[in-house]
């Protein structure tokens, strides 16, 4: 009857999306006076999640499931789920579990909430507060299902630690025929991905050629930060789809985001309005990006941003 | 090749979003509707097939006779029938078992949703479309080719893209990516009027239970005005993140 997570990892080593839905899984474990089991697909060392209040690890090595694939990996969690008896199961934001967890909905007859943000406010019906509208609104979501999925927006929880001694099981579940197979990843493994990001730098078309973003990386190497970029810009082919954020590219839940450039067109505005702090700089003080950021510079970003990269340094080297 | 192209019916990206009946109803007073971006997109590259590989491109939607215009429109862009369900839309479950109904009895090899509509953003009724009817599946996909049944197709993951082979029959969850936004079309005059005279076919809902209800909506508290600093004192920017939002 615990609660189950599935904790994500990456060449072995755990996502920081992994501890957080981890942290999740332990306060909706608190609620229900229970446990937290964590599902774990090759990951090489699961004793951190003991950090996060997880008690028990069922521990997936399998070389079938050495690429992600969404049936395979949705088939081995509902396998964990039914043999732990669980009720609840927890799963992030990542595109990944995205992907699954509408498979493990169907495969465990389980109501899906995506996008939560906060821990149940009521456990008894099971009601969940989520985004939607792409953040121009909440929904209170009731899930009336025995068995109850929950996918936690991105740093909407943080990570809590809870030091515990999570007990680690080999699991063997069967696999299905995989149906989709990867043929290659194209993937820039040293940088910090928009989902797992918790400082987000974006620039939009105020930034004029694709030539000019060197700066944009440097301030985003600067902070640990993942670089984005607005809907026009990936339009126009500076930058790729996958930087495009805002309503109809990626949402950004980040804890820091950084608009460099950008007006702040309300669907832009709506996919970035889960970030807790947001900073604006252009060179415009009537543009709308003003009205929805929590600090504002009016100035040129050629000046700004390069002086801001040495303040930043500056500050880093004291830290 | 059968297509079929899931369509929602969701407030235009421009829409201020209000809410009625205490809080527990979306307000459509003054909404305009459209197709759902992430189905336009699918519906864009359904019409690549059918002028490029005689597909047949049929579309449908889970609602009421008020979602019609905007499946009148997929019909103008291109499509050659629509299907309409006709019940509420509640949660995606029954969206998707409504949609998987029709897709069995239908025989399609190809079936394109958006990955999430963008008023609900569930992001669950093409995987579960995928569950029901026991068909491939690929999310996030920002590219397809179909040869014979053998598919390849590119799913944009968290930080790049993957490339995958699969085969029909097959659901996706598309995105901007599978065409460009420069290929959406806007329909013209011919388009609009060879609309009318295509086949809208009302179809009754079976009987399914919602797994999840919506109780209640609440919009984002306002903000506060934003903290100006000047452009030549980027040290005081760097203090505020650092002490007052505890940022960086």
């Amino acid at each position: 009857m615990s609660v189950l997570v599935y904790t994500e990892s990456e060449q072995g080593a755990f996502k920081k999306a992994a501890f957080e839905v981890a942290s999740y899984a332990k306060a909706v474990a608190n609620q229900l006076g229970t446990t937290v089991t964590a599902v774990a697909i090759n990951a090489n060392d699961t004793t951190s999640l003991g950090n996060y209040g997880v008690d028990k690890v069922l521990n997936i090595t399998n070389t079938q499931l050495g690429n992600f694939n969404a049936n395979a990996y949705a088939s081995a969690i509902k396998q964990a789920a039914e043999k732990e008896d669980v009720k609840v199961v927890i799963v992030s934001s990542s595109a990944d579990s995205k992907y699954l967890a509408p498979l493990l909905a169907i495969g465990l007859n389980a109501g899906y909430a995506s996008n939560v943000v906060e821990i149940p406010s009521n456990t008894s019906p099971f009601t969940v507060k989520r985004t939607a509208f792409t953040n121009k609104a909440f929904e209170n979501t009731q899930i009336n299902t025995d068995v109850k999925i929950v996918g936690v927006s991105n740093n909407a929880f943080g990570l809590v630690e809870n030091t515990s001694s999570a007990t680690t099981e080999d699991f063997d579940p069967s696999i299905p025929e995989l149906g989709v197979t990867v043929e290659s990843v194209d993937k820039a493994s040293d940088k910090v991905t928009i989902a797992d990001a918790e400082i987000v730098v974006s620039a939009g078309r105020g930034l004029k050629g694709p030539e000019n973003w060197g700066m944009v990386e440097e301030l985003a190497d600067v902070l640990g930060a993942a670089t984005a970029c607005s809907k026009p810009v990936s339009d126009l082919g500076w930058r790729p789809h996958s930087e495009h954020v805002g309503q109809t590219g990626k949402p950004v839940a980040s804890n820091l985001y950084i608009a460099i450039g950008i007006s702040g067109a309300i669907q832009h505005l709506a996919g970035i309005n889960a970030s807790k702090v947001k900073v604006v700089i252009n060179t415009d003080p009537e543009a709308p990006f003003f009205k929805a950021a929590d600090y504002g510079v009016v100035g040129d970003a050629f000046q700004v941003v390069p002086e801001l990269i040495e303040k930043l340094k500056a500050f880093k080297a004291q830290q | 090749m059968k297509i079929l192209v899931c369509i929602s019916h969701v407030p235009d990206t421009t829409s201020k979003i209000n809410f009625s009946d205490n809080d527990t109803k979306f307000d459509t007073n003054g909404v305009q509707f459209v197709i759902n971006p992430n189905d336009e997109f699918g519906l864009t590259r359904a019409m690549w097939f059918k002028e490029k590989q005689g597909a047949s491109v049929a579309v449908i939607n889970v609602g009421g006779a008020e979602t019609e215009p905007t499946l009148r429109k997929a019909l103008a862009i291109g499509a050659d029938e629509a299907i309409r369900v006709n019940t509420t839309a509640t949660d995606g479950f029954s969206v998707a078992k409504q949609l998987a109904n029709v897709i069995n009895t239908g025989g399609y090899d190809l079936v394109i949703a958006g990955r999430e509509s963008i008023d609900y953003n569930g992001g669950m009724v093409p995987g579960m479309i995928a569950g029901l009817i026991n068909a491939n599946f690929v999310n996030n996909c920002i590219g397809l080719e179909v040869d014979g049944t053998s598919v390849k197709a590119t799913r944009e993951i968290d930080g790049g893209k993957e490339t995958v082979a699969t085969s029909l029959p097959l659901v996706i969850g598309g995105q901007k990516g599978l065409v460009e936004e420069s290929d959406l079309r806007i329909p013209n005059m011919r388009g609009i009027m060879m609309a009318r005279k295509k086949p809208l076919n009302v179809v009754e809902p079976i009987d399914v239970n919602a797994e999840t209800t919506s109780v209640s909506f609440l919009k984002p508290t306002p903000k506060g005005a934003v903290t100006l600093v000047s452009s030549d004192n980027l040290d005081e920017l760097v203090s505020l993140l650092h002490n007052e939002a505890k940022v960086i």
